[in-house]
């Protein structure tokens, strides 16, 4: 078991801290109607930071569904410049430089764990070190992918992290009407894998399993569930309101087990974090995210980039839809729109 | 000069195959029972013993988690080439197909090439059980992101694979079920590419052009050949490929032939076949005599047995179409 280090654990609360500030400025913006639905990732904080800083972002990969882009800033900055181009609709949202090894956000549950095994797979095959994780929610869990792919990485033997962040909801969905389970991990037997259950608002503790599991998968020891347990404690999106449906008390008592606060707390006894600490990282967060969103709004789009990247060419089909398209477009050939601002 | 061998249309896939993992140590074959056994038709005989187990890979019975694993193995860079059994089981790997493959390089503005290529018999005349003979090539046709390739000849089989395991887009390799056996000619031996997207004459004509693909070419072409003995001049125009299509070629002979009849197993309703009508008509509405007549299976499931002679268009129907198109002045 690694401990992760003070240090580490310092710079998993700043990613965490800068994630929930962040967040809260997405919110505030969707709400103006500048950018579309976002997912909060508030409550996933230290899941996502923790496990990102286990990994090795030069040799690792993460699969997210999409609840967490905030708190991967340690795969690249570039993350969150991506997000906000995906938050304003911009086609180069999902593109990540190859760099940079997270692969564009999932809307289709649980579509991305497949993924992420042949990924797994494919790196053994060609020798290439490293793991891949995938995230995925409770609510995924139900999905058959989850269950295919699942098995398919123990057959493998694959070095992928099986993730599941179990948040208590599917949208309005409780765990307990998502499954008849009392543990997701337990699941893990019957893949002839290793399953693991921690609680997701340790930071400490989603380090050691996704390094424990990490290690494993590296020696040849194949895939891991991993099921961190925590609790959802914003709304499932900026379209959806949970006080019509999370009980006002279970709230207050997840809010007590806050993971920021929690780390928070922690390093502060030890003398590593204070409220300038807290107060220096948020408004280098919310300076940093306007600057995002500035440059989303600022990235060029042309007039016919609908009809781009489907396939390699276009068909004969698309070209004459491509010329149909520019010679509708007032000012001709590849303008560039000015994006509304 | 190299030479060509007689083969049959399976013949010529396993070939093909066979030439695609020596040319290129990614491609891959992933599958159910396409290792040991050589596959249920025999389409992947030899492969595992050749090029081992890491490379010809029996999977769990899970089309979709075959097909999404595929994706990640495109993006660890390698070329999966995936065998579903019949295209009938396709349904239980659609959200994959449809909701991944086809769109991973426009959701990634081209970060993520899904090379991928996934073989499946279809169509019927062989008797089957339910779902097994399924035609589903206007359902895929109509998924943007997806090539659809559908070989009527043994040769064209072999050198339509190779184009489409070269392809960095992700094609639908659809394999005639009738045809494995039933279709042979003679095929180049050495390398052999014929590139996606180009139709072929089957049969030159005068009179009216039967557009058709997969095993109904071949039908078309004996109706072609029955009609000769009467002076008929009918042309036949083999598709290749339904996605890209060859619009010029469908243009040229409609515009000297100006009469059509176009040809499919799947239901009529929303099939590809009306997506070849609209060609012509867009294309081609100037130079037409008569009406675009479609010949085609009915609108109900695929059916049973006893039921699909009457349900496969065969040279009773064909014919008569083009006789009823001739008799319109």
């Amino acid at each position: 078991m690694t401990r992760p280090s003070d240090e580490q654990l310092r710079a998993i609360l700043v990613d965490m801290v800068e994630a929930r500030a962040q967040a809260s400025r997405l919110w505030n913006l969707q709400r103006q109607g500048r950018i579309g639905t976002v997912a909060p990732i508030d409550g996933h904080e230290a899941v996502v930071a923790a496990t990102a800083h286990a990994l090795d972002p030069a040799s690792d990969w993460i699969l997210p569904q999409y609840r967490e882009p905030l708190a991967l800033q340690r795969f690249g900055s570039e993350v969150l410049d991506q997000y906000m181009l995906y938050n304003i609709g911009h086609p180069d949202g999902s593109r990540l430089p190859p760099s940079v090894r997270v692969a564009p956000l999932q809307i289709s549950l649980a579509t991305q764990i497949p993924h992420a095994v042949g990924l797994a797979w494919g790196m053994t095959l060609r020798h290439q070190p490293g793991v891949t994780v995938v995230f995925f929610g409770d609510g995924s869990s139900s999905e058959g992918d989850f269950h295919e792919a699942a098995n398919l990485a123990g057959v493998l033997g694959a070095p992928v992290i099986l993730l599941c962040v179990n948040n208590q909801w599917a949208i309005s969905t409780p765990l307990h009407q998502q499954t008849a389970a009392t543990s997701l991990a337990d699941r893990a037997v019957g893949y002839g894998m290793p399953g693991v259950s921690i609680d997701g608002n340790d930071a400490a503790a989603v380090f050691d399993a996704v390094d424990e599991a990490r290690r494993l998968a590296l020696d040849g020891g194949g895939p891991t569930l991993i099921e961190a347990t925590v609790y959802r404690l914003g709304a499932h999106t900026t379209a959806d309101d949970p006080s019509r449906y999370v009980p006002a008390e279970d709230l207050k008592a997840a809010r007590a087990n806050d993971p920021v606060h929690r780390l928070a707390n922690h390093l502060g006894d030890l003398g590593l974090w204070d409220d300038d600490s807290q107060a220096k990282v948020e408004a280098a967060a919310l300076t940093r995210i306007e600057d995002a969103y500035n440059m989303a709004m600022a990235q060029p789009l042309a007039a016919d980039a609908v009809l781009d990247h489907c396939f390699s060419t276009d068909t004969p089909r698309m070209a004459r839809q491509r010329a149909a398209l520019l010679s509708a477009v007032p000012h001709g050939h590849s303008d560039t729109f000015e994006v509304d601002s | 000069m190299s030479g060509t061998s007689e083969l049959t249309m399976l013949q010529a896939i396993n070939e093909g195959l066979h030439g695609e993992m020596a040319r290129d140590d990614r491609v891959m074959i992933l599958g159910e029972d396409v290792g040991h056994v050589g596959g249920v038709f025999r389409a992947t005989e030899g492969l595992f013993e050749k090029f081992g187990g890491d490379r010809v890979v029996d999977m769990p019975l899970a089309e979709g988690a075959i097909v999404g694993s595929a994706v990640g193995l495109a993006m660890a860079g390698l070329v999966p080439v995936v065998e579903i059994q019949f295209l009938g089981f396709s349904y239980q790997a659609m959200h994959q197909i449809v909701g991944q493959i086809a769109r991973l390089r426009y959701r990634s503005q081209g970060r993520f090439e899904p090379a991928i290529t996934i073989r499946a018999p279809f169509g019927g005349g062989v008797r089957t059980p339910e779902l097994h003979s399924d035609s589903l090539e206007g359902q895929l046709a109509n998924v943007p992101g997806l090539k659809v390739v559908a070989p009527a000849t043994a040769a064209d089989a072999k050198g339509l694979l190779a184009a489409s395991v070269r392809d960095p887009d992700p094609v639908i390799f659809l394999e005639p079920l009738r045809g494995y056996r039933g279709i042979r000619g003679e095929v180049p031996d050495d390398d052999h590419v014929v590139p996606l997207g180009s139709a072929r004459t089957a049969r030159s004509g005068e009179d009216l052009v039967v557009v058709a693909w997969s095993h109904q070419v071949e039908v078309a072409c004996r109706v072609a050949d029955s009609l000769a003995d009467e002076g008929l001049s009918i042309a036949v125009l083999d598709l290749r490929s339904l996605v890209p299509l060859d619009i010029e070629a469908i243009a040229m002979a409609v515009d000297r032939c100006g009469r059509a009849v176009v040809i499919e197993e799947a239901a009529q309703t929303g099939g590809f076949g009306g997506e070849v009508v609209a060609t012509i008509v867009e294309e081609c509405f100037w130079s037409l005599e008569a009406p675009v007549i479609r010949v085609s299976g009915y609108d109900v499931p695929y059916p049973v047995g006893m039921l699909e002679d009457t349900y496969v268009p065969d040279e009773a129907r064909i014919t008569a179409a083009i006789r009823r198109s001739l008799e319109m002045a």
